[in-house]
């Protein structure tokens, strides 16, 4: 059995890197850390993970002490923090899979403008691979170095590349994206009270938001993103507005999506005629490390693209663990089996 | 196999097809209808668009 560590396991996606993992048949969690709830039960703030686990958390500092304890360790911890301490932690596992932010960009020049800060440890920036197996499965294999992508950022990409790839998009990119509640984290603020944001429709970044970023540096297209809060706890849908090249259509675009993802256990193409859910929407995907891609072709060369996936899973923890399967040469879908619910 | 005009992908038709049949396309979930049996031909089957946004 591989043994993992996940630090930062009291937040929303730690919490979804333990159940993940509690639940995967070739790992053990050693260790959960967690400084505000050091020797609480990791059932506390999961409690979902009642009856699967008798951890508790340990000071972050334990990672250090307890060196040799695990192989894989995950990190769940805020971006600009992660990467100050980058440097220790790639000494103290075998493979480290990041989820912050912070070593998501290349550039450093692109880290700051979209985080507001200089990033701390630029030398390490070139030595991650994008967790996105559909797009970097080969180098995943023998990455031990691996930043997961943003959440709204895998469903725009995952929506966007294949298209990108195939020379179907012309010019720039519109990412409108819509989010769940618990893609902003644990912390209560007063922007998060349910007499706030319950029936919002929150346009909490009308630009620039950082996930942009990462949209446009895996498809080497001008992107613009919006980013609005919706009324769902679990969820992302990215429609992504493009303009199609050389006069292509329906045809050429589900033909690039079919070459992209056939085979892929995680991405299906949902681009029906009939029924409620002819397009991709993230309500039957919580839970699932599903990414549904879809499209529409309107008039003038015009085409929406549309990406979903629950921001937890594929969009975090779930896309994560898939990374890890394809590091160690497992089935991709191991501890990855369910399928989502309906209804829902 | 019949190949659906929505998205090219293909359909199977029943053992004993007939003009008029109704069949689902697996990829697209279209309705396809049977036009004639030879030559096979089939067509999207009209439907009633909903529109949500008054």
């Amino acid at each position: 059995m591989l043994r993992v560590a996940v630090a930062g396991g009291a937040g929303y996606i730690g919490g979804e890197l333990l159940r993940l993992l509690l639940g995967h048949p070739r790992v053990d969690v050693a260790l959960a850390t967690s400084d505000s709830l050091a020797g609480r039960r990791v059932d506390g703030p999961h409690p979902n993970l009642r009856g699967r686990t008798d951890l508790t958390f340990v000071r972050h500092g334990e990672l250090a002490d307890r060196q040799g304890s695990y192989d894989v360790l995950f990190l769940a911890l805020p971006h600009k923090k992660t990467m100050g301490a980058m440097a220790g932690y790639l000494d103290l596992a075998r493979t480290v899979i990041d989820l912050s932010g912070d070593f998501r960009l290349r550039d450093p020049e692109v880290y700051a403008r979209y985080y507001g800060t200089a990033h701390t440890a630029p030398e390490l920036l070139g030595g991650f691979t994008t967790g996105l197996p559909e797009q970097h499965r080969d180098a995943l294999r023998t990455s031990d170095r691996i930043s997961v992508p943003g959440c709204m950022a895998t469903a725009g990409m995952l929506a966007v590349q294949p298209l990108a790839d195939a020379g179907l998009l012309d010019g720039e990119v519109t990412v409108d994206a819509r989010t769940g509640s618990s893609g902003s984290g644990v912390s209560a603020g007063e922007a998060n009270l349910h007499a706030e944001r319950s029936g919002a429709m929150r346009l909490f970044a009308p630009a620039g938001h950082r996930h942009e970023a990462e949209v446009a540096q895996a498809s080497g297209l001008p992107v613009r993103m919006t980013a609005t809060g919706v009324e769902a706890v679990r969820g992302v849908q990215v429609l992504c507005g493009v303009r199609l090249a050389g006069g292509a259509g329906g045809s050429e675009v589900r033909a690039a999506y079919r070459k992209a993802y056939e085979g892929e256990r995680f991405v299906r193409l949902v681009a029906y005629r009939r029924g409620a859910y002819r397009l991709p929407e993230p309500k039957i995907l919580s839970g699932s490390n599903y990414c549904d891609v879809g499209f529409a072709v309107g008039d003038g060369g015009r085409a929406t693209l549309v990406g979903a996936l629950d921001n937890l899973v594929k969009g975090g923890a779930g896309n994560a663990v898939q990374c890890l399967n394809v590091r160690f040469g497992w089935p991709e879908d191991t501890g990855l089996e369910f399928f989502g619910l309906h209804p829902n | 196999m019949v190949t659906c005009p929505e998205c090219e992908g293909s359909t199977t038709l029943t053992e004993q097809p007939r003009v008029g049949e109704i069949l689902e396309c697996g990829d697209c979930a279209s309705e396809l209808e049977v036009l004639t049996l030879e030559p096979l031909q089939v067509a999207l089957a009209p439907e009633v668009e909903e529109d949500w946004g008054e």
